[in-house]
């Protein structure tokens, strides 16, 4: 088993809403190693957004609670961290963000190099640098000039690197000028530039063109192992999880219910739920075949295991208790009573 | 480019509006049912004195002569002559405008100045006792009668407790006329004392027509403050761990501005309407004043080239603050 | 109705707006019995010189004005003008701006470019400057404070459908709807107006507190029904003279305006925040 880098333990977050209480996230274990690439699988409502935003530390204040759990990064426990401490040194720093839609999440009214430079301002490499602070400047809150300027050489650099050509007038543009590749790519240089140790990705490609999907995934991937960052990257699509992914995390209405090295998660999956999603695909052999079900409500969950309305293997202690997560290979887990090891016969497709 | 065909573009509406509001005006004129000319020669002419006179006063030609004749007059700022001084009113016009203008400005700039960052804080800490003393404040703004409101601080500041004057613009003469505000004059003439004079008596008035417009402004300010904190890219900002002061103080309010100064448009309305009564209650020699004088003399001319006077100022403002929002939003001129 | 159903219900939820609705009922207790519990009824028109400027006390609740008549009472009666003008002002000016936005958005073409061109000019100056032009001119009635008020009003309107109406017109079920076959007419009075009438009663309603003090403020100017009518603006107007002894004479009538457009205004702020769904207070439904 790889060292654990980040390693999130029973983790419980719910959301006040007009309808009652919502569990969204139901003690859920999940971690990535060093330099890794893990993907966070799972249909709209299943919580891997919020698990992403609960490492991050940007619930909103107002209607998230954390009742329980354990973030453990890099050595020390993030849910036991003020927020001002998170928000100076632990986001943009050592965690950075790719969002999902580019173009919201630039402010329209500002260009693109002032708000990579904001970013350089308060996140550079360089902050705490000896060589560029000075003690006046430092209470005074302000920019230094040569900072800014070693700043602005590696703002251009990261943003060849990340394949955009003639940066200059990239950061002399307005976010609504340029295309959504670009503006992706751009996000990519942001999340580069303070030199993480963790991007976390939400769902980075949902927004573009397929044509331009893979692109992005690619240089993302190979930026990441240039630097040996880790990745943590939440989708839908099973098959970009496959391209970049080095592992797997699948959810299902805010449990984890499968974790494995892309090679047993596709080839060997274990969960009934993990069985039955890579069995929806698109196949040559059945069509296109779904989940008979819907999934439960999130505020008079199910207890036990939320996806024993819809197993086929599912007994009794199935929904009255969650199984613990169980080694069923090299880094390899699940959380069932009724793994099914090996991949389904003909025969039993066709009962 | 862009904005440049944008200022053409918004400068193009400007004359045909401005044609209308004449149509209007001498339309409204005209729906007069008892005969002004008789009220003008009074009981005892004759009927031929009468007729004389709306000879003389053009009043007796086909109406769309009389129409024509009046745009081209107006074209060259004729406003015609009071009914009841037989003074052009143009001159009259001119020279109360200084007041009116000055007072609307600086109660423009005093309720932005207060009511932006207040707008912003009640967003920030909404539900806080802070933001709830704002929304009843705000409210109560909205629902006062402009007049009565003025009335009540004359009460309160000026009769009872005698803290500022009770009406007028000045004690004395006032500063030797260059700009004709009062405030710049002083401060040209290095007068203290005189600057002392003009800023009390602006501190009931100012009050007065600030007060719903602040009301306004803190709204909009809050409203968008809290659409632009659920955006995206604060979200973004958040993430990437920007410190709080900087997201809100330079990224959102930037944004949010965008929507309060499209209402500065709406606001300056609001108080040019507002200043009309306000310079009645407060004896502010201005236009507001003169157009309340006109009323009770029931001098339909002056009435006629006051709003238009006030139509036109206020289609340059609304033009002005089209123009500016172009400026501001790079979404519109790139 | 289900939906008025739902309405109420929100409404009471939402406890500023209650108290708005219990001013805009008190407002309408007072026009609609004024005659039963003024207790001066006939100071309406009557005047007592040997009483006048009594401040409050046990037989005047409010004191007494210049003429010595009972200014709670006149008060009340005062409401009876308020709440005619600003229904009369407001019914007319939606019952004409509505059809003409209605038209004018759904047709495109010179005819309804000119309706809107007009419109804008009305709208470009500030309604209390024409107002004040048009009621100076026709002479001083409540009629004609009604008069005024419809016609600098109905353009707002106007402005609100059209625009309403061409946002509404792309979308797909319109097309829908004249790919069926069916008339102008129904389209414009059968789908779009239901579509747009949520922004049409809110504003409707914030429209009243507007109109309320833009009335008061002719009367307060001399152009609203000459004396002894009860008319709140006016009664202000004549007070001034005889302040600061008599400050129940300016305060009471301004009490009551602003009551009264404070309910209006919370009402609406009310109705706004259930049938807006934009700014509706949601929770942030993550995955």
């Amino acid at each position: 088993m790889t060292t654990k880098f980040l390693d999130v333990r029973d983790l419980e977050v719910s959301f006040a809403t007009d309808q009652g209480i919502a569990r969204v996230l139901d003690k859920v274990n999940f971690s990535i190693g060093p330099g890794e690439i893990v993907g966070l699988v799972g249909e709209s409502g299943c919580g891997k957004t919020t698990l992403a935003r609960t490492i991050l530390g940007v619930l909103p204040e107002n209607s998230a609670r954390i009742s329980n759990g354990v973030i453990n990064f890099d050595g020390e426990d993030l849910l036991q961290k003020s927020s001002e401490e998170l928000s100076a040194n632990i986001r943009g720093r050592v965690i950075t963000f790719i969002p999902q839609d580019p173009f919201t999440s630039f402010n329209p009214v500002f260009t693109i190099g002032t708000q990579i430079m904001e970013l350089m301002r308060w996140k550079s490499p360089r902050r705490d640098d000896p060589q560029y602070v000075n003690s006046l400047g430092k209470i005074l809150n302000i920019y230094p000039r040569a900072r800014y300027k070693a700043d602005y050489q590696q703002v251009l650099e990261q943003l060849r690197e990340v394949q955009l050509p003639e940066p200059e007038a990239v950061l002399a543009k307005y976010p609504h000028e340029v295309s959504g590749g670009q503006r992706q790519r751009l996000m990519i240089a942001m999340a580069l530039l303070p030199d993480p140790k963790l991007i976390i990705a939400d769902e980075p490609t949902t927004a573009l063109d397929v044509t331009i999907q893979a692109q992005i995934l690619k240089l993302l991937r190979q930026l990441a192992r240039d630097r040996n960052v880790a990745i943590l990257f939440t989708t839908h699509d099973l098959g970009t999880t496959y391209e970049i992914c080095d592992r797997v995390t699948v959810m299902y209405a805010g449990q984890e219910m499968e974790a494995a090295l892309v090679d047993g998660f596709f080839n060997r999956p274990s969960h009934p739920y993990t069985k039955r999603l890579l069995e929806s695909l698109p196949n040559q052999e059945h069509g296109i075949e779904g989940i008979p079900g819907d999934i439960p409500s999130l505020i008079n969950a199910p207890p036990g295991c939320r996806f024993h309305q819809r197993c086929d293997y599912a007994t009794g202690e199935c929904s009255v208790s969650r199984a613990a997560s169980t080694e069923i290979g090299t880094d390899h887990m699940v959380r069932c009573y009724h793994p099914v090891s090996r991949p389904k016969t003909q025969t039993e497709a066709a009962s | 480019m862009k904005l440049f065909v944008l200022i053409l573009n918004r400068f193009f509406w400007f004359f045909p509006t401005v044609l209308g509001l004449m149509i209007i005006t001498f339309g409204i004129s005209h729906v007069i049912p008892a005969d002004p000319v008789a009220f003008l020669a009074g009981d005892n002419a004759t009927n031929e004195q009468i007729e004389a006179l709306r000879h003389q006063l053009g009043l007796d030609q086909p109406l769309h002569t009389q129409l024509t004749n009046y745009i081209f007059r107006l074209f060259q700022g004729d406003f015609g002559v009071s009914l009841y001084t037989l003074r052009p009113i143009s001159d009259d016009l001119s020279s109360r405008l200084p007041a009116t203008l000055e007072l609307t400005l600086v109660s423009v700039l005093v309720s932005a100045m207060i009511g932006i960052p207040l707008g912003v804080f009640s967003a920030v800490h909404r539900n806080s006792a802070l933001d709830h003393f704002l929304r009843i404040f705000t409210v109560s703004g909205l629902a006062m009668a402009s007049f009565w409101f003025a009335i009540l601080l004359q009460l309160l500041f000026a009769m009872e407790w005698n803290l500022t004057p009770l009406q007028g613009r000045v004690e004395s003469w006032g500063p030797d006329v260059v700009t004709g505000f009062f405030l710049i004059d002083s401060i040209i003439a290095w007068d203290a004392e005189m600057l002392w004079d003009t800023v009390s008596h602006m501190f009931l008035p100012v009050a007065t027509l600030a007060y719903p417009a602040m009301a306004t402004i803190v709204r909009f300010t809050r409203a968008g403050v809290l659409n632009a904190m659920n955006s995206n890219y604060v979200l973004y900002e958040q993430s990437m761990g920007f410190p709080r002061s900087v997201i809100i103080w330079k990224y959102v309010l930037r944004n949010a501005l965008i929507g309060t100064i499209t209402q500065i448009g709406l606001i300056f309305g609001v108080l040019i309407a507002n200043a009309v009564v306000v310079e009645a209650v407060f004896d502010w020699p201005g236009l507001g004043y003169y157009a309340v004088q006109s009323i009770l003399q029931s001098d339909y001319n002056a009435i006629m080239g006051f709003t238009f006077v006030v139509g036109v100022i206020f289609i340059i403002v609304n033009l002005l603050v089209d123009i500016s929002h172009g400026f501001i939003d790079p979404r519109e001129s790139r | 109705m289900e939906l008025t159903r739902f309405l109420i219900k929100k409404l009471v939820e939402d406890r500023v707006a209650l108290l708005g609705v219990m001013l805009i009922f008190a407002l309408f207790l007072a026009a609609f019995f004024a005659p039963v519990i003024a207790t001066f009824p006939a100071d309406v028109a009557e005047f007592h010189p040997k009483n006048r400027l009594l401040p409050p006390d046990d037989t005047f609740w409010f004191g007494t004005d210049r003429m010595g008549s009972d200014i709670y009472s006149r008060v009340l009666f005062g409401a009876r003008i308020t709440i005619t003008i600003a229904i009369i002002a407001i019914g007319v000016s939606v019952l004409v701006g509505v059809p003409v936005g209605l038209i004018a958005g759904y047709y495109h073409g010179w005819f309804s470019e000119m309706l809107m061109r007009v419109s804008d000019i009305f709208l470009a100056v500030p309604q209390i400057v024409l107002a004040i032009a048009i009621a100076q001119t026709l002479g001083p009635s409540i009629e004609n404070i009604i008069l005024a008020l419809s016609a600098t009003y109905w353009p707002f309107w106007a402005r609100l459908v059209y625009a309403e109406t061409r946002s509404i017109q792309n979308e797909t079920f319109v097309e829908a709807c004249i790919a069926l076959g069916a008339s102008p007419w129904r389209i414009m009075v059968l789908h779009i107006l239901p579509n747009i009438s949520s922004s049409i009663i809110v504003r409707t309603t914030i429209g009243m507190g507007g109109t309320i003090l833009t009335a008061a403020t002719l009367g307060f100017l001399g152009l609203g029904a000459p004396a002894p009518s009860p008319e709140w603006g006016r009664m202000i107007s004549e007070s001034r003279e005889f302040l600061p002894m008599a400050w129940w004479y300016a305060t009471v009538p301004g009490i009551a305006i602003f009551l009264v457009v404070m309910g209006f205004n919370l009402l609406g702020d009310g109705l706004r925040d259930i049938l807006d769904p934009r700014i509706r207070r949601s929770v942030s439904h993550d995955d």
